[in-house]
């Protein structure tokens, strides 16, 4: 369709997914089967990723969601559009999302960015190698371990232009550098460590 | 500060694991039958005994919003609980650490509270972006329910309740209550009218509630320790233990636990290490996260961080997300920023909100460079308050508070970037009086 990526003409499950599908839509009350139109685009968009290596959502998949739910394609249509997890469009084999809000921001966001864009990265297309996608994102929700990103499911942390140049050239090389702090805090606690709860956290 | 003895998330870090076995000897789930003996009523008496304020931010007293489900469910209508677990909030980042740390608080608290609002179940909406931390929760839920303490027979209490995880997929608005109700029935997440309230039609138009993280996971303490114990933390109408998140520029951010009502300064030296550069270099400090109003050093400095004492500075606590700026910051752009989030945010439901938000952030835009005429500085104030209130939820009031408060505190610096722009000479008064 786009960007050379493959089409997926017909969908369905793989055997595990069927499975899962009929799991996910058991947990909500009989008749509210539409509950699970979410878990189930998000079942099928890595479903694709395994089976085409891009996250994406093409129109029959949704059709085929929706089917399955006994809902209008719209229905689920405005859902795929209205949440931004939903990529309506192919994506690379990471998607690399630099939370550029505020208190990111305010901890270097933009060289992050930066750092992105240096490595040949593109807001909403695909490096040619299909590898990469840039997006700048609204807050992730880790922001005292800011400046981050997110990389499909895993978050890097506490993030410098080199620390995530580093983790694209990792990537680039079939790595998988290890998520989480990038300056071995643990969580987020403390840089140096915990200020409280000496005794649980061994460092009494 | 607080005494670690004091604290409720003893594992708040991950240094212990998340698991059942662990949680349990931090003390979770222990006799927790004998927590629902109690009855319902005497539960929500004890949790508005001790004084629980609402910690997703608007601070409504946590047990008088459970005294509000009905007292008799129809079992054609059952009663639900739903978490809010869509942290998305600039600066908010402490349910997540409950979530992938300690999940058994939180399933163990639904359970608590779903009981004493007589519930049928618990569904815990997290948000999207939290695929590791949804992981550790649908992997503690699993562990709850072969235990037997959720399900049939919860505890052998003889009650029975289910917990659902469901994943949101990136919408900022479905942490406004009604709009996560429509996501959970598998729509677009666009907030309700109210009336009706969800305790009268809520989650597939059954009675409901929707309470933070935070609340629903500090109720099994708050039991077994007593409602007195939580209420002699904190000032008055502000009682209790509090996670923190402060983030930007201090020596170390963190999330921690500590007493409500905490100073500011006592807050940042003892666990963030002080304000990066001192504390001379303190610009101005977005106390409870990005919908609420800036403070200016001054005035901040030795405030409790507490609910009242907040509103009083014409700001909040929020969800205690503290977004520290210091002498460095670009304050016009950092605000500009929140605008450009609200704009993108924005559910397009309320005109005011879908036009206004947009609107708003094109001349924060032009404000940064001081690419701007000095009248619109009032007009843009003036466009803030007619968005404020005029929309079916906050998110409206939430994209005007940062800018009014901008402009509350530092209108000179805006004044000065479109003197600057135009170049307007300024001459040093003792040279014009001459």
């Amino acid at each position: 369709m786009t960007d050379g990526a493959p089409v997926a003409t017909a969908f369905a499950w793989t055997a595990e997914n069927a499975a899962e599908a009929a799991r996910i839509i058991a947990l909500y009350p009989a008749g509210r089967q539409a509950s699970a139109v979410m878990p189930l685009l998000w079942l099928a968009q890595g479903q694709m990723r395994d089976a085409t290596g891009s996250a994406w959502l093409p129109v029959p998949v949704i059709e085929f969601v929706a089917r399955q739910l006994g809902m209008p394609y719209i229905r689920a249509y405005e859902v795929a559009s209205f949440y931004t997890m939903y990529n309506l469009k192919p994506v690379g084999r990471f998607h690399v999302q630099v939370c550029g809000t505020t208190p990111c921001q305010l901890r270097g966001s933009d060289e992050i960015m930066r750092a992105c864009k240096d490595k040949g990265l593109k807001k909403g297309t695909i490096t040619e190698d299909g590898l990469f996608t840039l997006s700048e994102v609204e807050c992730l929700g880790a922001c005292a371990n800011a400046p981050m990103v997110q990389i499909n499911d895993d978050n890097y942390e506490d993030l410098t232009h080199a620390s995530m140049t580093a983790i694209l050239e990792a990537l680039a090389r079939g790595e998988s550098p290890a998520p989480g702090s990038q300056i071995g805090r643990t969580a987020s606690c403390p840089e140096g460590g915990p200020t409280s709860l000496l005794e649980m956290t061994g460092a009494r | 500060m607080l005494a670690d003895a004091d604290r409720i998330f003893t594992n708040l870090y991950g240094f212990q694991p998340w698991n059942l076995e662990a949680a349990r000897q931090r003390g979770d789930w222990e006799d927790t039958k004998s927590l629902l003996a109690l009855g319902p009523d005497a539960i929500v008496d004890a949790i508005k005994a001790s004084g629980l304020r609402g910690r997703g931010g608007a601070g409504f007293p946590t047990g008088m919003k459970w005294s509000f489900m009905p007292k008799t469910p129809n079992p054609a209508r059952p009663s639900y609980l739903v978490v809010n677990a869509d942290e998305s909030e600039p600066g908010s980042c402490k349910d997540r650490e409950i979530i992938r740390h300690d999940p058994h608080k939180l399933i163990e608290g639904a359970l608590v509270a779903g009981f004493a609002m007589r519930a049928s179940a618990a569904f815990i909406y997290i948000r999207g972006e939290y695929v590791r931390e949804a992981e550790t929760l649908f992997a503690a839920v699993r562990e709850a329910y072969a235990a037997g303490l959720i399900g049939k027979n919860a505890c052998g209490s003889g009650y029975d309740f289910d917990v659902v995880v469901h994943r949101g997929a990136g919408a900022y608005i479905c942490g406004e209550e009604t709009a996560m109700i429509e996501s959970l029935e598998g729509k677009k997440g666009q907030p309700r009218l109210k009336p009706p309230f969800p305790a009268g039609a809520g989650l597939y138009g059954n009675p409901t509630t929707v309470n933070n993280v935070e609340s629903i996971a500090v109720a099994p303490t708050i039991l077994r320790r007593g409602p007195a114990w939580f209420a002699a933390i904190g000032r008055p109408k502000n009682e209790g233990t509090k996670l923190f998140q402060i983030s930007g520029h201090v020596n170390r951010p963190c999330v921690v636990e500590d007493a409500m009502s905490v100073p500011f300064r006592e807050l940042i030296d003892t666990h963030c290490g002080g304000i990066r550069g001192g504390w001379d270099n303190l610009l101005a400090v977005i106390p409870g996260g990005s919908s609420v109003p800036l403070v200016p050093a001054a005035q901040i400095i030795d405030c409790p961080m507490d609910f009242d004492a907040l509103r009083d500075l014409k700001s909040g606590l929020g969800t205690a997300a503290i977004i520290v700026m210091d002498k460095s910051t670009d304050i016009v752009r950092a605000i500009a920023r929140l605008s450009y989030f609200y704009k993108h945010e924005s559910c397009g439901q309320c005109t005011p909100c879908r036009e206004g938000t947009g609107w708003m952030w094109r001349v924060m835009e032009r404000l940064v460079t001081g690419d701007a005429e000095p009248h619109e500085i009032d007009l843009l104030l003036e466009v803030t308050t007619e968005i404020e209130g005029h929309t079916i939820c906050a998110l409206g009031d939430a994209a005007a508070w940062p800018i009014q408060g901008l402009i509350r505190h530092f209108r000179p610096e805006v004044e000065a970037r479109i003197a600057r722009r135009k170049g307007f000479v300024q001459v040093p008064q003792a040279i014009a009086a001459g």
